[in-house]
């Protein structure tokens, strides 16, 4: 994280249009990147849950969720920082962003519908049937700017980045930014798991000193 | 764009930041009382498991 700090404010060049606040660019792209990975995860844990019910798939997918929603959330706040200074607003319903606030919301859905059923197994499987059903926004949220007419700005990365969009220097630092924060999720995930299996153990405890 | 930006810049990276250790400190704060809870009902369950009246 340091070394990602060090290249965003000390060795990639200020963009020539909008000034030091591209650099914004760095984390809330790589942040976007790391909520549709973590939601990539729940989509397949889920998957993996209703099939096979075991509980480590359940925990997969709850702990991914939770780390996606952090992650989308750092997106919807740093998204209006960036817009403000560039667009003038904080926040336009364009296709793009309302989509995102979409999927935001459908994790927050799922996080509460989690903390509120009745039972661990309820949770687990309605909460399975919500992390697939809203992963579908994921590829909406990338190709809105492309099926309908968007402020935001064009892709950089992906299928449908164009060639040479980001100079040599952004595109390294914007990829470090990537790995560094894609490491980040691991390494949440695997902390996430861990107290997950904390909860798991002392739900069996009670229950062991309920009889 | 000049640096007046600078405060939105500032802000956006704070906002990350701040979220990242928030995040760190909840799991840590989480997982010492789950852990603290686990060995007091551990300690329970021994402590009912040898006594005569459970029996």
């Amino acid at each position: 994280m340091l070394a990602d700090l060090a290249l965003i404010f000390l060795w990639v060049p200020t963009d020539a249009t909008m000034g030091i606040v591209q650099r914004v660019f760095y984390f809330h792209v790589p942040s976007a990147w790391v909520g549709f990975l973590a939601f990539f995860v729940v989509f397949v844990g889920s998957i993996a849950y209703l099939v096979k019910p075991a509980p480590r798939w359940d925990a997969l997918a709850h702990s991914a969720a939770e780390i996606g929603t952090l992650f989308m959330t750092i997106v919807l706040i740093t998204g209006p920082i960036w817009a403000r200074p560039v667009w003038g607003v904080w926040w336009t319903w364009s296709p793009q962003l309302t989509t995102s606030l979409i999927l935001w919301l459908i994790y927050v859905a799922y996080l509460m519908l989690r903390a509120y059923a009745p039972t661990q197994q309820q949770a687990a499987r309605y909460s399975a049937v919500l992390g697939i059903i809203g992963f579908v926004d994921v590829p909406i949220i990338y190709f809105a700017a492309i099926l309908w007419r968007d402020i935001h700005p064009e892709k950089v990365v992906g299928p449908m980045a164009e060639r040479g969009s980001l100079a040599p220097e952004m595109l390294f630092v914007f990829l470090f930014s990537v790995l560094t924060f894609t490491v980040l999720f691991v390494m949440f995930l695997q902390q996430r798991l861990t107290v997950r299996r904390a909860e798991d153990t002392l739900a069996q405890a009670r229950r062991a000193s309920s009889r | 764009m000049p640096d007046r930006n600078l405060a939105y810049l500032f802000a956006a990276f704070a906002v990350t930041w701040a979220a990242f250790f928030a995040y760190v400190f909840y799991l840590a704060v989480k997982n010492r009382e789950l852990r603290r809870e686990i060995e007091l009902l551990r300690k329970l369950l021994e402590e009912r498991d040898e006594s005569p009246s459970s029996h």
